[in-house]
C-alpha cells in the first residue's frame, strides 16, 4: 500500500526519468517567462505608443504617468486611505455575506418545509440585479460605509445560500443512513457529516464571494462615499484625470488578486488543520 | 431467537399511489446464526434492514430484539452499509470510533476495545492513515470494525461487497466471514448474489418480487461450518445454487 505513495522516489533516476524531469522544468520555465514577457511587452508598447503620439496620453495615460501618480498618492497618504477603506469594506461585506449565507443555508437544510416555502423568493432574488437595490440602501442607511457593506451583502448572500443549500442537500444519503443507524441526531448529522462533506462547496463559495464582494464595494463607492478605490475612479473620471483612474484600476487588480490568494492560503490551512486532503 | 419478525408489512405513500413494499414477513434469527436474504432487486431487502436497524417503522407487525420492540436504533445492532462509506476527512481511527463518538461512549475502555479489534485484524499500523491510502479489502475491514465498535450482538450487512470486483469480493467476503465467526456475532446479510449467500450462510431466506414475501427458506445443513472457499468447491454447492436460481425466477 505505502509504496504507491512514494511516487517516483527512486534512488537512482533512469535516463528516461531525467529527460522527463528536464522537459518538465523547461516547460515550466517557458510558461513563467512568457507570462512575464506578455506583461512587460504590454507596458512597453503602451509607453511607446504614448511617447510616439500614437495614442493620446491624456486620455489613455501611460505606465510612466501611472508610476508618478502612484508615488504622489503614496506620498500624500491617500493611497493607504483609499485602499484601506475599500479593503475593509470588502472584508466586512465578504465575511458578513458568507457567514449569514451559510447560516441561512443551514436553516433551510434543517427545515425542508421552510426551504420549499422560500424557494421561489430565492430564485427571484437570485435573478434580480442587486445593484438596483443600491439607491434604496442609500436612502435607508445614509451615504456611507453602511450602504456599501449592505450592497456587498446583498450581492453575495443569495448565491451563497443557494450554493451551500444545494451542497448540503447532495450529501450522500447512504452516509446519512449510516449515521442514523449509529444513533446520530440531526445536529450530529449536520456537524459530523454534512458540514465536513461540503468543505469544497464552502471553499468555492468563499472564492466566488471574494469577487462578488469587490463588485459590491466598487458599485457602492461609485454611488456614494468620500473615500475608497471606487470613489477615486469616479472622481478621476469626472475631473478627467485618467492617470488617477488607470492607477486606481491597477491597485484594485492587485488588491483583489491578493485577497483571492489569501483565500487559497486559508483553504490550505483549513485542509491541514483537518488533517486530510478532500 | 435474538431477533423475531412477526407479520411485518410496509406500505408507503408516493405521489402516484400506495406502494406495498413488504407483505407479512415472519422469521427469526437465532444467536450465532448467519442468515442471508436474497431476492430480485427492488424487493424491499434493504428496506427490511432499515426496519430492523430501527430507522424505519413497519406499517404493521412487530420486530423484536430479545423480546423487546425495536423502536429506535439500538447499539446492540450494528449496520454495515453498501460500499464502506468511510469518511475521507477522518483517519481510520476517527472512522472506527464514529459510533462511540455519536453515542457519547468514547471511554478509554471503549477505545481499548476498538484498538484491540484493529490489532487483531491487522489494521493497527494504519490507524493514522486516511481511507484513500487503504486497499478496498482493508477499507471493508475498517467498515466492519466501525460496525463492531459498540460491540453489537447482531450485524446487518447491506450488500457490503457489491462495489468490489469479482476476485476481491471472494477474498473480502471470506475475510469478513472469518472475523464475524471469530467474534461470535449473529449476522443478517442482504445480497442479490446467490453464490455469495450460499458460501456464507447457515440459512437463506428467499424474497419474492415486490411486494416482498417469503418465498422459501433453505437451511444449508451439509455446508454448515465450512469456510466460504471450501463451500464453493463442495458437491452440494451447485444443487443449492440451482434451487435458488429457479426460485429467484429472474425474467431477463
Amino acid at each position: 500500500m505505502s509504496e504507491q505513495n512514494n511516487r517516483g522516489l527512486q534512488p537512482v533516476p533512469s535516463a528516461g526519468r531525467l529527460r522527463w524531469l528536464r522537459e518538465r522544468r523547461r516547460t515550466r520555465w517557458a510558461v513563467q517567462s512568457l507570462r512575464f514577457v506578455l506583461l512587460a511587452g504590454f507596458f512597453i508598447l503602451w509607453e511607446l505608443a504614448a511617447r510616439r503620439g500614437w495614442i493620446d496620453a491624456f486620455i489613455f495615460s501611460s505606465p510612466c504617468r501611472i508610476w508618478q501618480t502612484l508615488f504622489s498618492l503614496a506620498g500624500s497618504g491617500d493611497l493607504w486611505l483609499h485602499t484601506g477603506t475599500s479593503v475593509l469594506e470588502t472584508v466586512a461585506g465578504f465575511t458578513l455575506g458568507t457567514l449569514t449565507g451559510i447560516l441561512i443555508a443551514t436553516l433551510l437544510w434543517w427545515s425542508p418545509f421552510l426551504a420549499r416555502v422560500l424557494d421561489p423568493y430565492l430564485v427571484v432574488l437570485n435573478s434580480l440585479p442587486k445593484t438596483a437595490l443600491g439607491p434604496i440602501f442609500i436612502v435607508w442607511m445614509g451615504a456611507g460605509a453602511g450602504s456599501i457593506i449592505a450592497m456587498t451583502l446583498a450581492i453575495s448572500i443569495v448565491v451563497t445560500i443557494l450554493d451551500m443549500h444545494h451542497g448540503f442537500g447532495s450529501t450522500d444519503p447512504e452516509k446519512i443512513r449510516l449515521m442514523r443507524t449509529l444513533g446520530a441526531d440531526r445536529m450530529q448529522i449536520f456537524l459530523k457529516l454534512v458540514l465536513p462533506a461540503n468543505f469544497t462547496t464552502m471553499v468555492n463559495a468563499l472564492k466566488v464571494n471574494v469577487g462578488l464582494s469587490w463588485v459590491g464595494v466598487i458599485m457602492g463607492e461609485f454611488l456614494v462615499s468620500k473615500a475608497g478605490l471606487g470613489y477615486l475612479i469616479v472622481y478621476g473620471s469626472q475631473v478627467f484625470q485618467m492617470d488617477l483612474v488607470m492607477t486606481t484600476v491597477l491597485i484594485l487588480a492587485a488588491a483583489a488578486a491578493l485577497m483571492y490568494q489569501c483565500i487559497l492560503w486559508l483553504e490550505k490551512a483549513l485542509k491541514k488543520y483537518m488533517g486530510v486532503t478532500i | 431467537m435474538i431477533v423475531k419478525l412477526n407479520h411485518v408489512c410496509l406500505t408507503y405513500q408516493a405521489p402516484d399511489g400506495e406502494i406495498e413494499a413488504l407483505r407479512d414477513l415472519s422469521f427469526g434469527i437465532a444467536e450465532g446464526e448467519f442468515v442471508s436474504l436474497v431476492g430480485p432487486s427492488g424487493c424491499g431487502k434493504s428496506t427490511l434492514l432499515s426496519i430492523i436497524a430501527g430507522i424505519e417503522r413497519p406499517s404493521s407487525g412487530t420486530v423484536l430484539l430479545d423480546g423487546e420492540d425495536i423502536l429506535s436504533p439500538s447499539p446492540r445492532i450494528g449496520y454495515m452499509p453498501q460500499k464502506d462509506q468511510l469518511f475521507p476527512w477522518r483517519t481510520i481511527w476517527g472512522n472506527v470510533l464514529l459510533g462511540p463518538e455519536l453515542r457519547r461512549q468514547n471511554s478509554p475502555a471503549r477505545r481499548d476495545h476498538v484498538r484491540g479489534l484493529l490489532e487483531r485484524y491487522g489494521l493497527a499500523e494504519f490507524a493514522g492513515k486516511t481511507p484513500d491510502q487503504l486497499s478496498g479489502g482493508m477499507r471493508q475491514r475498517c467498515a466492519l470494525i466501525r460496525t463492531m465498535a459498540l460491540d453489537p450482538d447482531l450485524l446487518l450487512l447491506d450488500e457490503p461487497f457489491s462495489a468490489l470486483d469479482y476476485q476481491t469480493r471472494l477474498a473480502v467476503s471470506a475475510d469478513i466471514y472469518g472475523i464475524i465467526r471469530s467474534e461470535h456475532k449473529t449476522a443478517l446479510l442482504v445480497t442479490h448474489d446467490i453464490s455469495e449467500a450460499i458460501s456464507l450462510s447457515d440459512r437463506i431466506v428467499v424474497l419474492s418480487r415486490r411486494p416482498g414475501r417469503i418465498k422459501a427458506v433453505h437451511t444449508l445443513d451439509s455446508l454448515r461450518g465450512l469456510p466460504p472457499m471450501e463451500r464453493r468447491d463442495h458437491d452440494d454447492f451447485r444443487l443449492y445454487f440451482n434451487d435458488l436460481w429457479k426460485e429467484l425466477d429472474l425474467n431477463v
